[in-house]
């Protein structure tokens, strides 16, 4: 019955002059996640609102699934557009809309009214007024209560009168897009695809570099990572995904370094090599899933000596949150079932079992440089063989 | 070069097979229940893969029901049996090694108040005919013994079990999964005091999807799947009529010059066990040579995880099975190894090899060779 959405947006419209920018990405995410929908709409700026117009037929459920990906919406609103032929033809509409989306008339409710058009006869407290009563009229079974309506009738007077009562939740954020890009390391994990999303909710697109360590880490956990990225990317837009063949930089390490410091060098070796793809691609920061103590490689020593090779801001969106809190969000985009599936990933093939937990950088200056010899060599060769996946949701 | 060596996973098509199911997808593609004389057409194909079958085990043509593969098979075996006799007692006897499709079915019906005896089974993965005897009840109505384990290929002693089951309790039924046998052995229910067999198709060159239970006449079975009342009302849904003729022409030409083609197997194996074992630190689990399957070989590589191990081969283009399938996140440890006693390290460090008709020797000397490249290199980084 709805022919369009009536899209709200808070945060966006409080950036000044650089408003129509931040208005012209949500167009443009919208655009993009309805492509993905059967049926032709048409999404427009009007008086500082967004609306979604379709003339075709479409799913009612799919639309608004695709709708609560973009970052940026704080509510989806089906909305009845009129015209405004009187006040007596405004009341019918309102009394038809009412009975094709309140089968059952046993609620209570209040009018709202508002009149963005101040030329209209009738203010907005009669608006209320006498359409309440026409409601009370027609539908005797309803109670009109002015402080805790279970629906609230939004009537809203523009070029064209708006009617709603629906306001379905958007993620919030800021549209994609207005804030640059970052790198995400993506591993088959419970984290990164939860810090990826969370950054992208900011408002920043996302490229993304998974480690992968044949004949230690199989095919299908690399297609793991592609369906987390999938996952992220149904929320952040397109991911070019960086396949980076890390086996031979490992089994160097593995081979030269003490094993005990061997996650906390292989990390540092990932973090120069994400950090190579993110310059490369003009990417602002790194994004990592890592939260403080969770396991010894991000103790705030460890994390302090992963650090200490990145020249570009590192984001760790998840820095203060528990397991359980990180599982909640990654429950509610999709990814858990995805990210606990049983494959062995390039950080866990050659774990120590008492790995430091409180590295000294001047141990691992003086270990690294047994890696002289190759390491140079083996970087740039993991760099000329890197395998760039794009991935659209 | 490429060494499929995973054929106790699934088989290539026999071209006889695959040329049969076209034609009968694309030409003679009636329904067998339709009164037509499509539909006449398409049931005649399914009486004479009826026929071939019923001819490679010695029974008779009514006694074979078509099913989806050998994990449904299994299922129709254990659950219809157990429905169908349950007045006559709630107690089924199994072994600790048999298939997924076996024990998550008896599992199911431990929770549905029957209860289950769990054969243990030797170093070489056989069960004891003494504690198969001490099992049974007067209440036990099913036997479901395997015949070649699917992860060592150890055989089973079916005939003696099957008379031993008949001397103590003749009311009990005998269900053999012989997904890994059928093709490999002949197979004569009629003599070996088979009740139930359960067949897959695309483990011996039929396609996937295919399959059969042979029920002997008289037996009681529940169906498990119902609707139209195809097959005598004993699985229900239109008949995979290009499947089921395919595995039919399959079953009759694996039987053909059977004993050449099993003799090739043995040969292969042998070669490939004398290859492997020149690997220090490498072993063949459970019995070799006539006392074991002619198509699997269980070997367990010392400080090489089995992943590790097959995703080297892959990289080579030879391609096995992992033994048990473990990574940090989930361990899921076989049975069957576990079974038999493995030591705790190699159950992480065994690999299936299995071979078909189509093996050539060719093959078995790269996949040696390959063995001989990873395995010492890959030993130089294990997890300390």
């Amino acid at each position: 019955m709805y022919k369009s959405f009536l899209i709200k947006y808070a945060e966006i419209a409080i950036k000044g002059k650089n408003r129509y920018l931040f208005e012209d990405a949500l167009v443009s995410q919208i655009n993009l996640a309805l492509k993905k929908v059967d049926g032709t709409f048409h999404v427009r700026k009007e008086q500082g609102r967004i609306y979604v117009d379709t003339q075709s037929e479409y799913d009612f459920d799919e639309v608004v699934e695709a709708l609560k990906c973009v970052f940026g919406i704080v509510g989806i609103c089906p909305v009845v557009l009129v015209e405004d032929e009187g006040f007596d033809r405004l009341a019918e509409e309102v009394l038809s809309y009412i009975d094709k989306v309140y089968p059952d008339k046993h609620f209570t409710f209040k009018v709202n009214a508002r009149r963005a058009r101040k030329n209209y006869p009738l203010e907005s407290m009669e608006i209320n007024a006498q359409l309440g009563e026409r409601i009370l009229e027609a539908y005797p079974e309803t109670k009109v209560d002015v402080h805790h309506p279970q629906i609230v009738i939004n009537v809203e007077i523009r070029s064209q009168i708006n009617i709603y009562s629906i306001i379905i939740p958007g993620p919030g954020g800021m549209p994609v897009g207005t804030n640059g890009k970052a790198m995400l390391l993506l591993s088959g994990g419970i984290d990164s695809p939860v810090a990826g999303y969370m950054i992208a909710k900011r408002g920043v697109s996302i490229d993304a570099t998974y480690f992968h360590a044949p004949p230690y880490t199989s095919e299908r956990a690399k297609q793991k990572v592609v369906d987390l990225a999938k996952i992220v990317a149904k929320y952040s837009g397109p991911i070019n995904l960086h396949v980076v063949n890390f086996t031979d930089i490992q089994l160097y390490i593995y081979e030269q370094c003490p094993h005990e410091e061997l996650t906390i060098i292989m990390r540092r070796y990932m973090m120069k090599l994400a950090e190579h793809f993110a310059k490369e691609n003009k990417c602002l920061g790194l994004i990592t899933g890592e939260s403080i103590g969770q396991v010894a490689s991000q103790t705030m020593q460890s994390l302090a000596a992963t650090n200490e090779v990145c020249t570009i801001p590192v984001y760790r969106p998840l820095i203060g949150f528990d397991k359980q809190e990180i599982v909640e969000i990654s429950e509610k985009i999709d990814a858990y079932e995805t990210s606990i599936l049983p494959y062995e990933d390039c950080c866990t093939i050659f774990v120590a079992k008492h790995p430091v937990t409180k590295p000294s950088l001047n141990v691992i200056h003086n270990d690294e440089k047994k890696l002289a010899e190759k390491i140079d060599a083996l970087m740039q060769e993991a760099i000329d063989t890197v395998e760039v996946i794009h991935i659209e949701a | 070069m490429q060494a499929y060596l995973d054929n106790s996973a699934t088989t290539r098509c026999s071209e006889r097979a695959k040329n049969l199911m076209v034609k009968i997808l694309t030409e003679d593609y009636g329904n067998p229940s339709s009164l037509h004389n499509m539909g006449k057409n398409a049931e005649d194909y399914i009486t004479e893969a009826r026929a071939k079958i019923a001819k490679t085990l010695k029974v008779a043509e009514k006694e074979i029901v078509f099913t989806s593969g050998g994990t449904e098979s299994n299922n129709m075996a254990i659950i219809g049996a157990a429905m169908a006799n349950h007045r006559a007692g709630k107690h089924i006897i199994t072994t600790a090694i048999e298939h997924a499709s076996v024990s998550a079915t008896t599992a199911f019906l431990e929770e549905q108040g029957y209860e289950v005896t769990y054969l243990k089974v030797d170093r070489d993965g056989l069960i004891s005919l003494e504690e198969l005897k001490d099992a049974i009840r007067e209440d036990t109505i099913l036997v479901s013994v395997m015949m070649v384990n699917n992860e060592i290929g150890a055989v089973e002693p079916i005939e003696e079990a099957g008379r031993v089951i008949k001397a103590k309790n003749p009311n009990t039924l005998f269900h053999v999964d012989a997904i890994q046998a059928y093709g490999k052995y002949r197979i004569y229910p009629k003599k070996m005091g088979i009740d139930l067999l359960s067949v897959s198709g695309h483990k011996i060159h039929a396609p996937k999807g295919t399959g059969f239970l042979y029920i002997r006449d008289k037996v009681k079975v529940k169906p498990i799947i119902y609707g139209g009342g195809q097959q005598k009302g004993m699985r229900s849904g239109t008949e995979n009529v290009p499947g089921v003729a395919a595995l039919g022409e399959a079953a009759a030409e694996i039987y053909e010059n059977f004993d050449e083609k099993i003799a090739r197997m043995y040969a292969l194996k042998e070669r490939f066990i004398a290859g492997v074992t020149q690997i220090e630190g490498v072993t063949v689990n459970g019995r070799t040579g006539t006392d074991s399957a002619p198509q699997i070989v269980s070997v367990s590589i010392e400080d090489v995880r089995s992943e590790v191990m097959l995703h080297s081969l892959e990289e080579a283009e030879v391609y096995v099975s992992a033994g048990s399938a473990c990574s940090s996140n989930k361990p899921s440890v076989s049975h069957t190894l576990q079974g038999i006693g493995l030591p705790k390290k190699l159950l992480e460090s065994t690999i299936r090899i299995s071979f078909c008709v189509y093996t050539t020797e060719e093959e078995v000397d790269y996949a040696i060779e390959k063995f001989k490249e990873i395995i010492p290199f890959r030993r130089k980084f294990t997890r300390k």
